[in-house]
């Protein structure tokens, strides 16, 4: 429609001049994509590309303290070859840093998606009530900051003003100290899983929504109950979108920061490398040595990479297996 | 669509008497899920109902009744927010208006072009391009926000309004999103008219394909928009001075005083509060104008 009505003015108005020729219209089409790219480019080079490459060149760097380390030339940078990765690998910290978040992540991951996926198949379900009302509550949490969220749960961890410990305390049931040793994990994933949840489920929703109704009408047909049809059809179903979902958890998993880092003030038991970012932050800016935290940062980098790509490829070999079946 | 329509039409026959072929015992309503999903909302509305309820008590009354019972000292919390220096809570929410809004605007630009070039033009580089872009999403915001404080400092650009918005206008995911919307919105053949008709590349875009992307940029400025006044990390490695904090962050070291003196609990409990409040009802009021199926990269052919 507009087409046609854009067509007609603009031959009106481009009459005398006809229209251009088809091979400046090439060339000019030829350079306008790389136009439209040139902001997205320059931010990539300055805010990503840049950071990335001094970050692996701090990496490979130390400071070097001649004499008392007095006066303007007393330190110097030099070349440390893999000095701070060997050290990375040997730090006791960081490796407990990453068992710990990968104790976290094995009850984030599972919880969060496994509620999400749950949300979903039930949001889907026929004659389901109230549905419009809980799936935007349920998707709320997106909307608010880790920070906050955080802040709001660390509150309601604390015994002296938390419900949960006012109705433990009044069925004389024993009391927990929510903010220390296991159940600290418990609490730090349940805020995970608390702000995760809904935008999962949104992504599995909609994928749910796009199977058409037919699929499921010879199953209706031949009296399969909704569990069935949930078990046998929609689940495999929206498999893509649960590899995905999947695939973006363990990611922020690895990343976890804001969490912590805020429920800290509330507790002793949350030391100041409890994940592998916090001590690249506390090496950075607490301890002030850029190049070990350089390293530790590459090094988490990498992790994620490898970890990517070896999720990615074999997600999609299965999904070559099932299409050559 | 479809599954949407038929989801209605079900219950509205369902009530109708007389068409019900099932046995009256069968119930009209699916008790199992609905009954999950109250749940779950249950357990997501929790904490947000207990910061509202306890923005409303007082010091004394935060431990000593019980923690459902409105209180009576929500105009007395508020003053006392706005007493704290000076009334600095505003400006950190005036701060993350200003990182939130124009961060989401120029991001959304930014996405618009990117999305735009990467689906309707055929060109060299441009699966490359985009993958590099993408990679972007792959890397942990701490690993890139040392070296970039460490480059602004260079630049004497640390503890600046800037040093926090620059580095989020690009976002990767906000690409993606354009990409697939645009691909999806913006037929070929249209802008191939356009193209014959005489029309720049710059009014094919302006005045052809931009309108038809609307509804999915609105979508990308919500997004990124969200996670810039979300975003706490970048915030805390950049700044120092606590006249540009944005919300997350005065927040973060209200709590983090408040751990030795509880008197500030309700201040950090009001401040919580107020801080959720915008985004809420952004939410509830643009929940018309945008699609959550969008957010998930699913585009209605």
């Amino acid at each position: 429609m507009t087409s046609t009505a854009s067509r007609k003015s603009y031959g009106v108005k481009g009459a005398p001049y006809a229209h251009p020729s088809p091979t400046t219209t090439l060339k000019r089409a030829r350079s306008a994509p790389y136009i439209f790219l040139l902001p997205a480019s320059v931010l990539f080079l300055l805010f990503f590309a840049l950071p990335i490459g001094y970050a692996v060149w701090l990496s490979f760097r130390k400071a070097h303290v001649s004499g008392l380390g007095l006066g303007a030339g007393a330190r110097k940078e030099v070349w440390a070859g893999f000095g701070n990765y060997t050290e990375a690998f040997h730090d006791s910290e960081l490796l407990h840093g990453a068992l710990r978040v990968l104790g976290y992540g094995c009850i984030v991951v599972p919880v969060m998606l496994g509620l999400a996926l749950l949300f979903a198949l039930m949001l889907d379900t026929e004659r389901v009530r109230l549905a419009p009302f809980t799936r935007l509550a349920i998707f709320l949490p997106y909307a608010i900051p880790g920070v906050v969220a955080a802040l709001m749960w660390g509150f309601l961890y604390l015994p002296d003003v938390s419900p949960f410990y006012y109705v433990l305390d009044k069925l004389n049931l024993p009391q927990p100290n929510l903010l220390d040793g296991g159940p600290l994990y418990l609490a730090i994933s349940n805020i995970a899983v608390w702000g995760g949840t809904g935008f999962n489920m949104i992504v599995i929703y909609t994928s749910l929504r796009s199977i058409p109704a037919e699929v499921y009408e010879a199953a209706k047909l031949d009296g399969a109950t909704p569990l069935q049809i949930a078990l046998k059809i929609k689940i495999p179903m929206v498999a893509p979108s649960l590899v995905l979902t999947f695939f973006f958890s363990i990611i922020a998993t690895l990343q976890v920061f804001n969490e912590p880092t805020t429920l800290k003030p509330l507790t002793n038991s949350l030391n100041t490398s409890w994940s592998p970012l916090m001590k690249v932050y506390q090496d950075a800016f607490h301890r002030g040595d850029i190049y070990s935290a350089a390293a530790e940062a590459t090094l988490i980098a990498l992790a994620t990479l490898v970890l990517s790509f070896a999720f990615l490829r074999a997600a999609n070999s299965r999904n070559k297996q099932e299409e050559a079946r | 669509m479809s599954s949407l329509a038929l989801g209605t039409a079900e219950p509205a026959a369902g009530t109708t008497p007389g068409t019900a072929q099932r046995p009256p015992l069968r119930r009209r309503i699916a008790l199992i899920p609905t009954a999950t999903l109250l749940l779950g909302a249950i357990y997501t509305l929790l904490p947000v109902a207990w910061v509202v309820i306890a923005s409303t008590k007082s010091g004394h009354e935060l431990f000593s009744t019980f923690t459902f019972l409105p209180g009576t000292g929500f105009t007395g919390n508020i003053k006392d927010l706005n007493a704290y220096r000076d009334g600095i809570y505003w400006q950190w929410m005036a701060n993350s208006a200003l990182y939130a809004g124009l961060g989401a605007l120029l991001s959304t630009a930014v996405s618009a072009f990117s999305g735009y070039a990467l689906a309707t033009y055929r060109f060299r580089g441009s699966e490359t391009l985009f993958n590099v872009l993408l990679a972007g999403v792959l890397m942990p915001p701490v690993i890139l926000a040392i070296p970039q404080y460490l480059l602004m400092a260079k630049a004497n650009l640390t503890d600046s309004y800037l040093s926090v918005l620059l580095p989020q206008i690009l976002s990767p995911y906000g690409v993606y999103l354009s990409r697939i919307y645009t691909a999806a919105a913006v037929p070929a053949d249209v802008v191939e008219a356009g193209r014959m008709d005489g029309a720049s590349e710059w009014r094919i875009f302006t005045r052809i394909a931009l309108p038809m992307m609307i509804p999915g940029m609105v979508t990308v400025f919500l997004f990124q928009f969200v996670a810039v006044w979300n975003n706490f990390l970048l915030p805390y490695i950049m700044l120092s001075d606590d006249e540009r904090f944005p919300l997350t962050l005065g927040l973060y070291t209200l709590l983090e005083q408040g751990s030795n003196t509880p008197a500030l609990y309700t201040l950090v409990i009001t401040g919580a509060f107020l801080a959720v409040l915008p985004l809420i009802l952004l939410f509830l009021v643009i929940q018309r104008f945008w699609s959550l199926d969008l957010l998930s990269g699913a585009v209605k052919s």
